[in-house]
């Protein structure tokens, strides 16, 4: 019924893995990051929130060219990775998923968080006074319990990916097939004659995925709160 | 052999206590609310560190000041039952029992899992969840989870003190039966007369964070200083004493 053009299929498709990339790489630094906020207190805390936080508050255009600063082919940190590990995120979508997940990574830590802080501490005392390690006690209830949290956090942090715009263009520009994301190619078509009937029909989509992502999040994280508070 | 001595300054507060017992039996606590019974039990357990003292279990040092020995809480084996449970809410009943005999090697593991469930009475409760127990079943749960263990040491902290008179009666003959079934120290913080009375060989009696006398219950209850504290709680209604 939509009616999809083959570029906008592509489009699609795209946004839809540099979302699940940029999310699947941000999990694990993510739940560290959170489990630092929530349950450490160490020299520079403040610093570090912030300087997390800063993409949420700083226009994307400035993280995208910090991004192209540090991690293009010719900065600090790209040219040594391209050296030393032929990894390069310059114009492709690897550079894409990088600047959706720096863009999402708040959202993520916020959540996982939040979640941690509000898993009762006296419980991990109690798997300590049972034998488990910290390691061990993290895993089998620190985490289990921050669940709901890190779920969240994936949704939201899925979400903020495909409406990823200032710092994807910025950073690794707007190249079909290889950059052009739904937001992207959005943007492209407005700037055509005769875009519109696709601009509306890729407007449709990103409320679509952006929708069916909350629904699926709010029905998932009621069903692990019943397993996990365990009602029944 | 179960032998304890610690300092540690806590702001305006200090816990400066002494005390050994020799029996396996049930070694009660007491103080009066504030009286640093806690404090004493959590620094047994390695969940806060006293500045100096000593705490042995037979042949083995769980902290010595001196000899620079503090093993971290999980290395302790001390079993501890709370005040409030703390149940892992995401596990079964079964897996919450299994948790800690699950994370000890088999040559250390003395405590039966079939024996332990009969005699608490929880063999009908192993696929429920803690939020669906009662009180009284919440507590022999997690007096089954610490005992399955296998301890070196069983601290009890006002097991009792969350329940209700009808969920006391429920709970206090267990703890009654432990004694004569494992042979472990129990070391059992109270505020209750009523609790000693039923269950204790030895008391240790603590007033501002001091050990005031210890010994067999018998020696130490006749005390004038021991009866002026219980006879001013025994003139307190009942609500305020089961509170803590």
């Amino acid at each position: 019924m939509l009616n999809l053009t083959p570029i906008e299929i592509e489009a699609l498709k795209l946004s839809l893995w540099v979302g699940f990339w940029a999310v699947t790489g941000s999990i694990g630094p993510g739940i560290l990051v959170a489990w630092l906020l929530a349950r450490k207190n160490f020299w520079g805390k403040t610093l570090v929130d912030g300087l997390i936080h800063l993409p949420l508050v700083m226009p994307p255009v400035v993280t995208g060219y910090m991004l192209l600063l540090v991690m293009g082919k010719q900065g600090v940190v790209g040219h040594w990775l391209f050296e030393h590990t032929g990894l390069c995120f310059a114009f492709n979508w690897k550079g894409a998923a990088l600047a959706s997940a720096i863009m999402a990574f708040p959202l993520l830590v916020r959540a996982i968080r939040l979640s941690m802080e509000s898993v009762d501490h006296r419980l991990e005392q109690a798997a300590q006074t049972l034998g488990a390690s910290p390691l061990d006690q993290f895993f089998t209830v620190t985490l289990p319990l921050t669940l709901p949290g890190i779920l969240t956090g994936i949704i939201l942090a899925f979400a903020r990916s495909l409406s990823e715009f200032g710092a994807t263009i910025t950073f690794v520009s707007n190249i079909p097939g290889e950059t052009r994301t739904l937001p992207l190619a959005l943007y492209t078509l407005t700037q055509m004659p005769d875009g519109e009937a696709g601009a509306l029909r890729l407007c449709i989509i990103c409320a679509t995925v952006a929708l069916a992502a909350l629904v699926a999040s709010e029905m998932m994280s009621r069903r692990l709160n019943r397993t996990l508070k365990g009602d029944h | 052999m179960f032998e304890v001595k610690l300092k540690k300054k806590q702001g305006d507060f200090l816990v400066d206590t002494a005390f050994s017992t020799h029996t396996t039996g049930i070694t009660a606590l007491f103080g009066r609310s504030g009286a640093g019974k806690t404090s004493v039990i959590n620094m047994i357990a390695g969940l806060s560190r006293p500045d100096t003292g000593l705490i042995r279990i037979h042949d083995t040092i769980l902290f010595d000041s001196e000899k620079r020995i503090n093993l971290r809480p999980y290395k302790r084996r001390v079993g501890y039952v709370f005040q409030e449970g703390r149940l892992f809410p995401h596990f079964s009943v079964k897996s919450n029992l299994t948790y800690g005999m699950k994370r000890i090697k088999g040559a250390r593991r003395y405590i039966d899992f079939n024996k332990v469930v009969d005699l608490l009475g929880i063999g009908h409760l192993l696929d429920r969840r803690p939020a669906t127990l009662s009180g009284g079943e919440k507590q022999r749960v997690a007096i089954g989870r610490a005992l399955l263990a296998s301890p070196r040491l069983l601290l009890m902290d006002e097991p009792l003190a969350s329940l209700d008179a009808a969920r006391k009666a429920e709970v206090l003959p267990f703890i009654n039966k432990l004694p004569g079934q494992f042979d472990i120290p129990i070391l059992y913080v109270s505020h209750s007369v009523d609790e000693i009375r039923s269950l204790a060989d030895n008391l240790v009696f603590l007033v501002d964070g001091s050990t005031r006398a210890s010994g067999p219950v018998e020696t130490v209850a006749i005390r004038k200083d021991f009866k002026a504290v219980v006879g001013r709680q025994e003139h307190l209604p009942f609500t305020v004493l089961s509170s803590n």
